[in-house]
């Protein structure tokens, strides 16, 4: 179920963040969500595509070193107290979320949240059974 | 405690007696290198030494110097001395400088290269009540089997486990009691921590000595050893090329090793004139072999500088004592006033699992050096969290530290990020220069 992210290693250097821009226009795909992870030295860029195997491919030609890390999608209503709602449950199971951001593309209805986890299937289990709607990788291309 | 030797009679032999035995063995190993490898006679003839001219160790400063090039221009043949159906054994070189280089040994070259590993063994207090773990590499490296066989000639039980799986060399420390532990003294720090992390105090083992060479080491290293394992740590030198580990080997006094007279010549010389140099002086070591039949080599230039001196040894030896080599003669930097040997680098990234794919860059800020390392990551290293990341260059930071006696700034960088030529990454980068510093 989880949805696939791509994590790419940006040194802290001119024209990096341009190198990974540009080939992922250039392979015609769509971003869906980011959030940028940094220190001093180094910066992780983390992103949510319509393609992503498509998108590491053309970021690996272009010298990128770039991973697939699998996390967790999670629909929401787009109304006060639901991201609240999430946390809370994966709070009470005692699931630690490493990060979280949101996508950019957002309905009327509702808000899309990447949430990262040590144990995706786990955390994937306890929301669907507190009512909590996940999303797929056809639901980014949706979007 | 009383002094134990392997063979007394020749680690205790008065100086004057080892420099007769020297003048006899190396008039008969000149002549017969001349007489048997054309491309050292070669050489000589060059020069216009005869054997003839070789009288006592006085003209061994006659002789041309050997180097590795030698060894690999001279690859795989050139350099043997005997026909192949007198050898018994082929060694290897890593290779990490480029091409391989092998060297070979008759039955007698083995035997005669695992007293020197038996008598380093008996030095560090090993008997044939010992059991000895035996976890350098076997195989091409000579460290596994050169500590093997001397361990067989002691007659201390042999544990051969060569080296990596942490957990199952512990389980049979541990389950069979050795008692002497041979390694990379990075892989005994390993072992060490290994322990600590399992919960085991160091007087849980029945470990009494270690045996570590292999790679540059600092004392440091080997007080933080010595407690981890709750042993005493003893360094022992060689190389292939002159037989394997024991050429060189440390007693009980742990300030040098004492090298294997009886079967090598030393020389320190001046790394850029080839000039002899006196006793206690800092230089780059040359080695005479003088009894060995496949592959003898006359002046061996090591590359290793260090200092060889002669004193009385409360251990009895009377052998000249080499200190712990500082690097390799070509490539030694100085950052803040500290010797660093891009050697002392790899050994640390190849011990802490990394390839050695770095850079070192050096500049000047304010009147003081910095130095910077990038090493490039492995696909494994990688991760999608920072933390992850930084954690792993604190641990190597650290790990550089311990063997550098200096702080390096530690950079991980991307796989193939750092710049190539001839397929080798290029390994310093020192902007100190534009200030007029030269090092």
């Amino acid at each position: 179920m989880a949805v696939k992210q791509l994590s790419i290693f940006v040194e802290n250097k001119e024209g990096k963040l341009v190198t990974i821009t540009d080939s992922i226009a250039k392979a015609g795909i769509d971003i869906r969500a980011m959030s940028v992870a940094d220190t001093q030295d180094f910066g992780i860029f983390r992103l949510i595509v319509t393609d992503p195997e498509k998108a590491k491919e053309a970021l690996e030609s272009s010298g990128c070193f770039v991973s697939i890390t699998k996390v967790v999608g999670v629909s929401i209503p787009d109304e006060p107290g639901s991201l609240a709602k999430v946390v809370n449950i994966l709070a009470r199971h005692n699931i630690n979320i490493e990060y979280m951001y949101a996508f950019i593309t957002v309905s009327k209805k509702h808000a899309s949240v990447v949430l990262r986890v040590a144990d995706n299937e786990g955390a994937e289990k306890i929301l669907t059974e507190n009512g909590v709607t996940l999303m797929e990788e056809k639901d980014i291309v949706a979007l | 405690m009383e002094n134990r030797y392997f063979q007394k009679e020749q680690e205790t032999m008065p100086v004057e007696e080892i420099k007769k035995l020297q003048n006899e063995k190396l008039v008969k190993q000149v002549k017969y290198v001349y007489d048997n490898v054309k491309y050292y006679r070669d050489l000589m003839d060059k020069k216009g030494v005869k054997p003839e001219d070789i009288r006592s160790t006085d003209d061994l400063h006659k002789l041309p110097f050997l180097k590795k090039d030698d060894l690999r221009e001279a690859y795989p043949y050139g350099l043997l001395a005997t026909d192949l159906k007198n050898c018994v054994r082929i060694q290897s070189t890593s290779g990490t400088t480029g091409k391989r280089v092998v060297a070979f040994y008759t039955q007698n070259d083995v035997d005669m290269w695992e007293e020197c590993c038996a008598r380093a063994i008996v030095a560090a207090g090993g008997t044939s009540e010992d059991v000895c773990q035996v976890c350098y590499g076997y195989g091409l490296f000579t460290g596994g089997s050169g500590l093997h066989g001397g361990s067989h000639k002691v007659g201390s039980l042999t544990l051969p486990m060569s080296s990596g799986n942490t957990d199952r060399q512990i389980q049979f420390m541990m389950d069979l009691n050795s008692t002497i532990l041979c390694c990379t003294p990075s892989y005994a720090a390993y072992i060490g921590e290994t322990l600590k992390e399992k919960g085991y105090k160091p007087e849980d083992n029945k470990l009494k000595a270690g045996i570590f060479g292999a790679e540059p080491w600092t004392e440091e290293m080997r007080r933080d050893i010595q407690k981890s394992l709750g042993i005493k740590a003893y360094d022992i030198y060689g190389l292939t090329e002159i037989s394997g580990p024991g050429v060189a080997f440390e007693c009980c006094e742990q300030n040098g090793m004492h090298i294997n007279e009886d079967h090598f010549i030393a020389e320190i010389i001046d790394p850029n004139t080839g000039e002899v140099l006196p006793e206690g002086t800092k230089g780059e070591l040359v080695f005479t072999s003088l009894d060995k039949e496949a592959f003898p080599l006359l002046r061996y230039r090591t590359r290793d500088i260090c200092i060889l001196t002669r004193g009385k040894c409360s251990c009895g030896r009377t052998f000249i004592k080499m200190a712990k080599p500082m690097g390799r003669s070509d490539d030694m930097m100085i950052i803040k006033g500290v010797n660093v040997f891009p050697s002392q680098i790899e050994a640390v990234l190849l011990n802490n699992g990394y390839a050695p794919n770095y850079q070192i860059i050096l500049d000047r800020v304010n009147n003081s050096d910095t130095f910077d390392i990038n090493v490039e990551m492995g696909e494994e290293d990688f991760s999608d969290t920072p933390k992850d990341i930084t954690a792993k260059e604190k641990k190597l930071q650290d790990a550089m530290k311990a063997m550098l006696g200096i702080n390096p700034k530690l950079h991980l960088v991307a796989p193939k990020s750092i710049p190539r030529s001839e397929g080798k990454a290029v390994r310093v980068i020192d902007h100190r220069k534009r200030y007029g510093i030269t090092i």
